[in-house]
């Protein structure tokens, strides 16, 4: 139950890219067609699951033991950058249709600041291994679902008459402020 | 104004004005939005980001030849997240306060796409002492921007600066500008104010404004490095250079870089070209 509350809270209420700005780069980069943003949203959902599971062992096995903690934010920039390889690797043999619908957006994974950011948090709260493995699937939930949302208000977006100053990422930034605004809404839950 | 080419003035200057990160590449997005709740914040951030920037630039020029071509990509991660992780232990000592309030803010700043961004395209081709200035041009040219959108958000949004009371007493603060969409708000204003003076000053701004048709200026450029193993030229030309060499839109310029690992060994190059004008 705490589990269920801690992924409502992370993918709705504490949104990602909408409260805690992580992500913002492809959230915005990525966001013009729906269909790209799904594939972007799929991708980093499969591997933020993956590096906090890969992180939360790591830290609780190996750096709390020997004492390594202040190595944490090394250890995990160069996990996550290996574990983007090494899926994309793994996929590209083993499982090609799923390499060829999330291949290309694998790689732009790596600099997602989201992914360093929730390993980082998982260690700052305290999460448990299970806890945070958890808390970075539904923080990935929680920027698909934006993602998603954003782009498709941008496809219909381009008929309207934005005025010239405010054409390309001026926009875009008003309409993530809305949306930002729409998603205070789900503090009622809390 | 003419400048000698690499002089320590002329890099402080690209920094800060020609160049500036935050307003003309319109890189860091998360670390501009995400700081910005009070003027004091901002330039802690601004700050440290500096600091990191333009010593992790001097060490990578100084590492330039010695680093392979192909390993590239880690040893720069090492090196900013090492002093990274050095910074983030002397604001945790000596500003605990200031440590406290920016949070996991601090240790992210190794995915800060200005660092990782100046790394690849200048400080791992320049000498050493452009390099630093480089860095440090670029740091504060970073700070100015967040410590104007910090100063803006806390003025309406709580009616202090610095925490001091600056509006008068009957003033309700706006607290949405403080909180998340302030942030958006307040970036989108900005540059859409940037743009009506380039309007304003003949020039058409649109194209060059929008991070989502072009491969450099946001930050899926960094987030391009990470994938393809040659230059990216397109960092270090003018972002009418970028649009001119290729027209296609995000999507393809994702879809390229995919395209060509399949046929590793052929020229790269070439093929590039070919995925970008498709």
């Amino acid at each position: 139950m705490t589990l269920l509350l801690l992924a409502v809270n992370a993918c709705l209420i504490n949104n990602v890219v909408l409260s805690q700005f992580l992500g913002i780069c492809s959230f915005l980069g990525v966001s013009k067609k729906p269909d790209t943003a799904a594939g972007m949203g799929m991708a980093l959902t499969f591997v933020l699951t993956l590096s906090s599971l890969v992180c939360g062992i790591l830290y609780h096995v190996l750096l709390v033991p020997l004492g390594l903690e202040y190595l944490k934010t090394i250890v995990f920039i160069l996990i996550v950058a290996a574990l983007v390889q090494f899926v994309e690797m793994f996929l590209k043999k083993f499982a090609k249709a799923l390499y060829d619908a999330l291949g290309i957006y694998l790689p732009l994974i790596t600099t997602n600041c989201a992914v360093l950011g929730v390993a980082l948090i998982n260690v700052q709260k305290d999460y448990s291994i299970l806890t945070g493995t958890v808390y970075g699937f539904a923080t990935a939930l929680g920027y698909t679902i934006a993602i998603i949302i954003l782009a498709n208000i941008r496809e219909k977006m381009v008929n309207n008459d934005v005025p010239a100053s405010f054409r390309g990422f001026p926009i875009v930034m008003i309409t993530a402020a809305l949306m930002s605004i729409a998603f205070f809404g789900f503090s009622a839950l809390k | 104004m003419k400048l000698k080419k690499n002089s320590p003035v002329e890099r402080l200057w690209n920094g800060l004005f020609v160049e500036n990160p935050v307003f003309v590449l319109v890189l860091g997005t998360c670390p501009t939005l995400a700081t910005t709740t009070s003027a004091l914040n901002a330039i802690g951030m601004g700050l440290s980001t500096t600091v990191i920037l333009a010593l992790s630039n001097l060490i990578i020029s100084a590492l330039r030849k010695v680093i392979p071509e192909r390993m590239r990509m880690p040893a720069y991660i090492v090196v900013i997240a090492s002093f990274v992780t050095m910074v983030d232990f002397l604001m945790e000592g000596f500003t605990p306060a200031l440590y406290a309030s920016l949070g996991i803010y601090i240790p992210l700043i190794v995915v800060n796409c200005i660092i990782m961004g100046r790394a690849e395209a200048y400080a791992g081709k320049e000498p050493m002492i452009p390099s630093f200035f480089d860095g440090l041009g670029m740091g504060l040219g970073f700070t100015a921007a967040i410590f104007c959108i910090a100063s803006i958000r806390e003025i309406i949004g709580a009616g202090t600066w610095f925490g001091m009371q600056v509006m008068p007493s009957g003033y309700v603060p706006v607290n949405i500008f403080v909180l998340a969409p302030g942030a958006f708000l307040v970036y989108a204003f900005l540059v859409a104010v940037m743009n009506k003076l380039k309007i304003g000053a003949g020039r058409r701004p649109k194209k060059e404004w929008d991070p989502t048709e072009k491969i450099c200026g946001d930050c899926l450029s960094c987030m391009k490095l990470g994938i393809c193993d040659e230059k990216p030229e397109s960092c270090s030309e003018t972002p009418a250079q970028t649009i001119a060499r290729s027209k296609g839109t995000v999507a393809e310029a994702i879809a390229a870089p995919a395209a060509e690992k399949p046929a590793a060994g052929a020229a790269p190059s070439s093929e590039k070209k070919e995925a970008t004008k498709s």
